[in-house]
């Protein structure tokens, strides 16, 4: 290495001992992000507050109403009528209604057979559409209960048997905290850089040191290097955080985690340099580093939304945003194991726009001021 | 003579700025030549960095060349850069790295071999004092430290053309004259060429030969004493006893055939348009007595940038009638931070109708003694009253008695010279006819109705000063602060805006102004030089210069006091 | 003062539109998110990838087959013909789920007796699987009643009449977009607010401001109207788009929404002046927002509901005022929730708006200097 290389990574090295807001970037951020997200957002409901209206009380509408009573998905409520739970309802106290009519116990015998009635908040349609999975479910164990006890065929021609794999706990931590350390470290990488070198614009410390013999190439080395090592940091903090806090199991090796990482932090600091090399100045770099980085990586990164289901457009701008090729890639790592059909393909993407990013840096990095 | 180190021809450059074409620098041609100290003269916007930023290969020149020791500066940038030397204006020192480590730095970027490093750095720690701070961070050095650490810097490795881009800018005097010790040992000891950019007009006579830019264009290339000597017999120094030095500068300033008026001590400098001396016939310049003196630089370059204009007249504002003599009173006035005590026991006066000046390096106490009179900042001792009472704890209505201007540049950039103007009319309670009148007033007499439209953050620096004082003055307030109002502003600018200053404090406002011009003292009716939170002397300029120096003190320069006050409180 | 104060606010709605970084986050932020939420935020599926290894080959087993192809939500990449391949389908996520019919499906259908289809889904996102499980139990829900009808077969007992209100094809979208009523108006307030004081501060202009007779709470009035007048209008705009250009549908009085709205900017503006005070730099006042926004939207039930967060995570947010008036604007948009039930989220609001003005106030007062 040559000399003026290690005197700049030297510097560098100094500052980030020197100047506590970049080591907190590295790894206050990620571990508040990821404490933040990991806690406050989950898919998985329990406890739902439901509603039960029991018209006529019957032997066989009490073993119904005992299956919700017993499963760990559901805070059942009575109410006497059907007019008080609807109102229940619409007051947000319960999230759905179950309503066993009057006749239930006599049309269970019948041909018709006997309809139970369910009513769900559709304001949030997801969590109403997880509901009525619940709700059916519960229906069909209870029906398979009730009639293996009367010996009746079961009218149900199909049936159908769901087996998950790789999560079939469906925890959807087990899926939300690996994208959220990929969507952090997004965040992090680019506000590292972006930072840094518009620190050296506006200090006027880029001037004086433009007109050394220091080439642009060691500049950008001595930006990179030093970042990186301080990312992969933040990058091991997260993933700690995800496998021993959130319990999120690691199914593929910890030296594809390691690799894919790295690659995946330089189209970050890449991004972050890119973004700096251009604005000049910090409030500008850190606000284009937060909106080009931070809400992409959020929304259209397939962490949290399904991207198959967007318009063509925007599926199309999805390529554009790094973190969703690390996020296909973490997801898969850590609960199906080291798939290479998902990792090669999503590695190579990254490859490709870190090389993009980095040469774009480099051709905008003059030794000129304009 | 041998081969000039720098040398440009018809080198011109502008920059795009939103809307337009910024010319920086014209047609420049010049030679600097090899072995001296050549100084570039000209006021702020004159294309002094552009020209520094192009020879240190930093900038490509639209058309033309510039050639930097036989190398073409835009195309073997390289060739360039290891041979020279360049300190920019804010000199790139890491706050966050000591003073050995920023050394360090410098040494590994221009691959100074490990074996020659110590008796280099022994040689550069001495000779900018600076060998007892090696561990201390750059970001804790005063102002003058630092810039002596970055001229360090630059001649870690012995450089054969040395750029100083404004070196002494905000520096305190003491350290300005250690810095110019510093060049001349390496012109004298390592035969390094250097070019220096300056504002202050007076280090012009400091150099070798002098570059002077005005707007993009070289309008003069000589020895210093060359561009004096045209104006031998025209410099004249008049004194009347009894007079105030301002009064009689701003009789003087009308008489015909002068080109100049500047208070200096208790006589006013005058220079004319032709040899001859003034006509002091008037009835009231009776008693006025008139010397020939030589001429210095300074007027040089007013002759050269003046021309035929005439001298702008100052304002003329209505009377004030201030009830208490005293607008501004100050005993044992004091204000700490933490352990750090930034104003010490600071006691002093101002009468309606006086100018007075508050002086000193940056980090003396001016600001924050500024603030606290201001109502700004919460005093931690002492007392002080404002037109009668405590700006921090008196009715909002009292506010308005004062007009304020801060050290830089602070009104809304992106609002109009007109909406600025309306702004600080409403804001100060003027309605109707009265904001209307005062709006006009402040258009016409301050010479801002061509810009009316424009947005104040894109006017040149002098009307910026001009639209900060207006808006200052749109509710006519009997006292007003200035804090450091002419700094960066060109020598013209700066005597018309005296002018308006002398003006107000002749018709009854009482004038406080802080500034680190050490020249601009002498246009006080009376200061306070302070250093470290104290007032180190209090009085008029006479009384200040001859208590710093004693007797001999009648010609010095305030500044020449200012050096012996402060070292006479550190010897002490 | 009423001339000052207007002055002031004329100022501050120049020096806003006047400046470019300003106009940036005011107006390009809402509108990028706007059209993310509006079109990609969903958590509808369409067009499940899915693979079908039919080791049965019967009648019944092509007529299953048929009602997946035929459903809009399916979309079928792959027929498997051997069990090995439908491990790599999934591992590399080319298919999210593979229907296995048993070997004797049709024969056992024919014969009365249950016959099994097998769904294998990619549990990698739960919640998409779950929903891909749903859809697939909706569809043989649907092939069962079509069978027991032709076959003339006992229907089941009891079956499950299930109805949704207030969104009764369960469109997530009217879920999300009424909720960007608040988190836009949030950020475009929180933008403009927090940095105005930070503004003057940062350009030397706060000094002469502070010099003029303007009293505090004036130069506060003026801050904070720019910021309550352009959410109103960001407010506005976003329930027209929600109305007219996404098709959601406003089924409550504007009267209460406009409450919600007006008690939300209050509480919003308080925290932004707060930051303000206390921010030194332009840099300092948007890293202050962003650390609050980011909690407050994370915390405020916007993409996931709150009862899923763990109880303490619940306690927090109590405070955030994103969470109640987000209850407004949803109840207002699709349930048409009168006043005498929204009452219980807008007097926390309320309080919220109250303290955090106050405390606005308080910091500006001691941070003047």
């Amino acid at each position: 290495m040559n000399r003026r290389l290690r005197g700049l990574l030297h510097k560098e090295f100094l500052q980030v001992l020197r100047d506590p807001s970049s080591i907190a970037i590295a790894f206050l951020m990620p571990a508040f992000l990821l404490l933040l997200f990991g806690y406050g957002v989950s898919m998985d409901a329990s406890n739902v507050p439901l509603g039960l209206v029991v018209e006529q009380p019957s032997a066989e509408a009490e073993s119904f109403v005992g299956v919700f009573q017993q499963s760990r998905y559901f805070a059942p409520r009575r109410f006497p009528d059907r007019a008080s739970a609807q109102q229940a309802l619409g007051a947000g106290q319960v999230d759905g209604v179950v309503v066993l009519s009057g006749d239930f116990a006599a049309r269970l015998q019948g041909a018709g057979g006997a309809p139970i009635q369910l009513i769900v908040n559709g304001v949030n349609a997801n969590s109403a559409r997880l509901l009525q999975g619940y709700v059916e479910g519960a229906w069909r164990n209870w029906l398979e209960r009730e009639l293996d006890a009367r010996a009746r065929p079961l009218g149900q021609p199909v049936m159908l048997q769901s087996r998950i794999w790789y999560n079939p706990g469906l925890r959807s931590r087990n899926y939300l905290v690996p994208g959220l350390v990929a969507i952090n470290m997004t965040l992090v990488g680019a506000l590292l850089t972006a930072l840094v070198m518009a620190r050296e614009w506006e200090r006027g410390t880029l001037e004086a040191m433009l007109v050394t013999p220091v080439s642009m190439r060691e500049v950008l080395i001595g930006k990179v290097l030093p970042y990186f090592v301080l990312g992969m940091g933040g990058m091991a903090l997260s993933v700690a955080m995800a496998l021993w806090l959130f319990e999120v199991p690691l199914r593929g090796s910890f030296w594809v985690l390691t690799a894919c990482s790295a690659l995946f932090l330089l189209v970050a600091l890449g991004m972050g340099l890119l973004i700096s090399v251009t604005a000049r100045n910090q409030f500008v770099a850190g606000m284009v580093a937060i909106i080009a980085t931070f809400l992409p990586a959020f929304l259209l990164s397939g962490m949290l939304f399904d991207i198959n289901s967007m318009p063509t457009v925007v599926q199309w701008v999805t390529h554009l945003v790094a973190a969703r090729y690390f996020v296909a890639i973490l997801q898969t790592l850590f609960l199906a194991g080291d798939v290479w059909g998902v990792i090669l393909p999503n590695a190579l993407a990254l490859l490709l726009m870190a090389l993009l990013f980095l040469g774009l840096a480099r051709r905008r990095m003059h030794k000129r001021l304009e | 003579m041998s081969a000039p180190v720098l040398e440009t021809t018809a080198l011109s450059k502008s920059f795009r700025l939103p809307g337009r074409l910024a010319p920086a620098l014209r047609e420049v041609s010049l030679r600097v030549p090899a072995g001296v100290v050549t100084g570039l003269i000209g006021p702020d916007g004159a294309g002094k960095t552009t020209l520094m930023r192009l020879a240190a290969g930093l900038l490509l020149p639209d058309s033309g060349a510039i050639r930097v020791l036989g190398y073409d500066a835009s195309r073997e940038s390289m060739a360039v850069q290891s041979r020279i030397g360049y300190m920019p204006q804010r000199f790139g020192l890491y706050d966050d790295l000591t003073v050995q480590e920023n050394l360090d730095l410098y040494a590994d970027l221009q691959n100074v071999p490990p074996a020659s490093r110590p008796t280099r750095y022994d040689e550069l720690l001495n000779m900018t004092g600076l060998g007892r701070f090696t561990r201390r961070l750059a970001g804790q050095l005063s102002g003058g430290m630092k810039q002596k650490l970055g001229l360090a810097c630059t001649l870690v490795r012995s450089p054969r053309l040395l750029l100083l881009d404004e070196p002494t800018v905000g520096v305190d005097p003491v350290s300005r004259r250690e810095l110019w010790h510093i060049v001349y040992r390496l012109v004298e000891q390592e035969g390094v060429s250097v070019l220096l950019s300056t504002a202050y007009l007076d280090e012009a006579e400091r150099c070798a030969e002098v570059i002077l830019l005005h707007q993009g264009r070289v309008v003069g290339h000589d020895r210093p004493a060359a561009f004096s000597e045209p104006l031998r017999g025209r410099s004249f120094s008049v004194h009347q006893p009894g007079v105030l030095p301002r009064r009689l500068q701003t009789r003087l300033a009308r008489l015909p055939g002068v080109l100049d008026a500047t208070v200096q001590g208790e006589a006013v400098r005058l220079v004319m348009r032709q040899p001859a001396a003034p006509l002091l016939e008037e009835s009231d310049l009776a008693t006025a007595r008139c010397e020939a003196v030589p001429p210095r630089f300074e007027d040089g370059f007013i002759d050269l940038l003046r021309g035929d204009t005439e001298m702008q007249p100052g304002l003329q504002p209505a009377p004030h009638n201030i009830t208490s003599s005293q607008a501004i009173r100050v005993t044992g006035l004091t204000r700490r931070f933490g352990d750090f005590v930034a104003v010490r026991e600071v006691s002093f006066q101002v009468s309606a109708g006086e100018v007075f000046g508050l002086l000193g390096a940056n980090g003396a106490g001016k600001t924050t003694t500024f603030r606290m009179l201001c109502g700004l900042l919460p005093i931690s001792g002492g007392e002080l009253s404002v037109a009668g009472v405590d700006l921090r704890q008196a009715p909002a209505k009292a506010r308005a008695r004062i007009g304020y201007m801060s050290q830089k540049f602070s009104l809304y950039g992106n609002l109009t010279v007109r909406q600025n103007l309306e702004f600080f009319g409403q804001a100060y309670g003027l309605r109707g006819a009265r904001r209307r009148t005062r709006l006009q007033w402040a258009l016409g007499e301050l010479d801002l109705a061509a810009f009316a439209g424009a947005p104040s953050g894109d006017l040149p620096l002098g009307y910026k000063q001009r639209l900060a004082l207006a808006c200052a003055l749109m509710h006519e307030p009997d006292i007003l602060f200035l804090d450091e109002p002419t700094s960066g502003v060109d020598p013209l600018a700066r005597r018309e805006f005296w002018s308006h200053i002398n003006a107000l404090a002749d018709a009854g406002v009482a004038v406080l102004v802080t500034t680190h011009f050490m020249e601009e003292a002498e246009y006080c009716d009376r200061l306070a030089i302070m250093a470290a939170g104290e007032i180190l002397a209090l009085g008029t300029p006479a009384e200040v210069k001859a208590r710093a120096l004693g007797p001999q003190a009648r010609s010095a320069t305030m500044e020449a006091a200012f050096i012996a006050l402060i070292e006479s409180r550190e010897a002490a | 003062m009423w001339q000052r104060i207007r002055a002031l606010v004329v100022k501050e709605f120049l020096s806003l539109f006047k400046d470019k970084k300003s106009r940036f986050v005011t107006i390009v932020p809402p509108l990028i998110q706007l059209l993310v939420f509006g079109y990609a935020a969903s958590f509808d599926l369409n067009q499940v990838p899915y693979a079908i290894y039919d080791r049965d080959q019967g009648q019944a087993g092509r007529a299953l087959a048929a009602a997946f192809s035929g459903s809009p939500n399916f979309d079928l990449r792959h027929i498997v013909q051997h069990q090995d391949e439908i491990a790599p389908l999934v591992d590399n996520g080319e298919v999210l789920l593979v229907l296995q019919l048993e070997p004797r499906f049709s024969e056992k259908l024919a014969a009365g007796q249950p016959a099994e289809v097998q769904v294998l889904v990619d549990g990698r996102n739960s919640n998409t699987a779950q929903i891909a499980v749903n859809y697939a139990a909706t569809v043989i829900r649907e092939f069962n009643e079509r069978w027991i009808a032709e076959h003339g077969l006992a229907p089941p007992p009891a079956h499950l009449v299930s109805r949704a209100w207030f969104n009764p094809n369960l469109e997530s979208r009217w879920f999300f977009i009424p909720g960007l009523v608040g988190l836009l108006t949030l950020v475009v307030t929180m933008v403009v607010t927090s940095l105005s004081v930070a503004r003057e501060r940062e350009q030397g202009t706060f000094d002469q401001l502070l010099v003029t007779p303007l009293r505090p709470f004036e130069i506060l009035i003026g801050k904070a109207t720019p910021g309550f007048v352009v959410g109103m209008i960001e407010g506005s705009v976003v329930i027209l788009l929600a109305q007219y250009w996404f098709g959601v549908p406003l089924v409550g009085g504007l009267g209460v929404l406009y409450l919600g709205l007006v008690l939300f900017l209050l509480a919003a503006i308080g925290i932004g002046l707060a930051i303000s005070s206390l921010a030194v730099t332009l840099q300092q006042a948007l890293l202050g927002g962003f650390l609050f926004m980011v909690p407050a939207v994370i915390l405020s039930g916007f993409a996931t509901p709150i009862a899923n967060m763990p109880r303490a995570v619940q306690l927090l947010t109590l405070v955030d005022p994103l969470r109640y008036f987000l209850v407004v604007v949803r109840g207002v948009f699709l349930e048409g929730a009168p006043l005498s039930i929204l009452v219980h989220e807008l007097w926390p609001l309320a309080l919220i708006a109250g303290f955090t003005l106050s405390a606005a106030a308080w910091l500006f007062r001691h941070r003047m200097y």
